[in-house]
């Protein structure tokens, strides 16, 4: 599943970039997207589409009746070990006090796995390899209440025009409005797995993100920040209740190689594939 | 838009005719990979008398940490896309200053520090494509050397020939220009309609 996030977008995504490209006429902007496709297609091949592979996140729901719930924190980390050997992966996990990199994408914390307990006999579990570029302009305001909505556009706005292209766009936001600092981040990346031609079912949220998407765009950033038409494919919003002294904002910022690989293991260990359908 | 195929080593008049907008493609044994580290401990090095091990004169200066391995008992360069150039801004016109190298390439641009060193020297940055590692490795054909490894394989300084390596973008030139503030400023001149839009107070 990792070497299916690191060299094949899901088709979506492909899809969006594929549009992106038709509806420039910037020809800085076209350059840059053609690049991106053509990229794509090398990758394809099995090569990492990005030499950033990221830190590797896994998404994890598991049934609470799924028969191997112990075997399965031991068996991404030795997966995750066995991917960046072989695929190859860029190893990118380094001790923050020795400055040292453990050359196999694992260490304290990491691959971080992030646990839902669901109903059920299944587990379902999203690769999720997050470069640093895109990382490195995400952030967490706490705002005041009374800054309200136009506070948080203005955040989501006002980071877009300080990051311009360091993000590698077009880019996908992902939003995350009230909980606490931390649930706001995580709602905010948690965001990033829905398929992009999803809305929020809830219409004001809804509205939010299709205003966010239009003005991003209006922006003239474009792809790689070099000017154009394209700025972002799409705007994501989650939210939890807030405490009534604060209004906490996660956004997190996702690169145009927005890769993700999702599927469904069953009781029986049958594999079912969903961004990358038959295993490819 | 013009476009450029040049060999290593790089004069500076090749350096200074390359104009922002203009396409670059580039060939020979002077490329290498640089990002932090390597910036930090080639200026160190010079600090204490001492040589690199590479001749920077003339080069190709790459930001990216690559993903590499070995094959048949060679290096090979997998895969090879650009890392963020700003966090080079600490050290990059010191570097340019001292080692004289002609084309940085990164993504995102750099700041008015190194803007003022490409003038000065006689060298440009050009952008290449975020996130673009296949294609990139393309154009770096051979893995002369992997030197510095105790930095990690990211941080390394690789020492590559390169064949056609690009489209590479100009985005700042010799002359004081610099796409990036273009960009910024027309971005800037924005801000009050993007504002409007979403109904923000300024």
């Amino acid at each position: 599943m990792l070497k299916m996030a690191v060299t094949k977008l899901p088709s979506d995504v492909e899809a969006a970039l594929r549009t992106a490209y038709e509806n420039e006429d910037d020809p800085t902007a076209k350059t840059q997207l053609s690049a991106i496709l053509s990229n794509l297609e090398i990758a394809a091949t099995g090569i990492p589409m990005c030499q950033d592979t990221g830190v590797i996140i896994y998404y994890v729901k598991v049934g609470t009746k799924f028969p191997y719930i112990d075997a399965i924190q031991e068996a991404l980390i030795s997966a995750t070990r066995k991917a960046t050997e072989q695929i190859p992966l860029r190893p990118n996990a380094v001790h923050p006090f020795k400055g040292v990199n453990s050359n196999d994408n694992t260490g304290e914390k990491i691959p971080w796995i992030n646990w839902e307990i669901v109903p059920g006999d299944s587990l379902e579990m999203t690769v999720f390899p997050k470069g640093g570029g895109s990382e490195n302009v995400s952030i967490v305001g706490m705002l005041k209440p009374g800054a309200g909505l136009a506070g948080v556009k203005k955040l989501i706005v006002d980071n877009a025009m300080k990051y311009m292209g360091e993000a590698c766009s077009p880019n996908i936001i992902g939003v995350g409005i009230g909980g606490g600092a931390d649930i706001s981040i995580k709602i905010a990346k948690q965001q990033l797995l829905r398929p992009l031609g999803d809305s929020h079912p809830e219409p004001e949220v809804s509205k939010l993100e299709k205003d966010l998407l239009d003005a991003l765009n209006a922006t003239g950033i474009g792809p790689m920040g070099l000017g154009g038409k394209t700025t972002v494919l799409a705007v994501k919003i989650g939210y939890a209740m807030r405490h009534p002294a604060s209004l906490p904002v996660g956004v997190a910022v996702q690169c145009w190689a927005a890769r993700r690989s999702t599927a469904v293991i069953s009781k029986d260990l049958k594999v079912r594939y969903l961004t990358h359908p038959g295993g490819k | 838009m013009p476009e450029y195929h040049l060999t290593t080593p790089i004069s500076e008049a090749d350096a200074r005719k390359l104009k922002v907008g203009d396409i670059v493609y580039v060939s020979g044994e002077h490329v290498y990979t640089a990002r932090d580290e390597a910036h930090q401990r080639a200026l160190e090095l010079l600090k204490k008398g001492e040589k690199p091990p590479v001749d920077f004169n003339g080069s190709v200066i790459y930001h990216v940490g690559p993903v590499a391995w070995k094959k048949g008992g060679k290096w090979q360069i997998v895969s090879a896309g650009p890392t963020t150039s700003t966090r080079m801004e600490l050290f990059e016109d010191e570097f340019l200053r001292k080692y004289r190298a002609r084309i940085i390439v990164g993504k995102g641009g750099m700041g008015p520090k190194t803007l003022a060193a490409l003038k000065e020297v006689g060298a440009v940055y050009c952008s290449y494509t975020g996130g673009c590692g296949a294609l990139a490795a393309k154009g770096l054909k051979e893995v002369r050397a992997y030197e510095w490894q105790d930095l990690g394989m990211p941080e390394a300084l690789w020492v590559i020939t390169a064949k056609d390596f690009g489209p590479l973008l100009v985005t700042m030139d010799s002359h004081g220009n610099s796409l990036h503030d273009e960009i910024a400023k027309k971005v800037e001149a924005k801000k009050a309609e993007v504002y409007a839009k979403l109904g923000i107070k300024p």
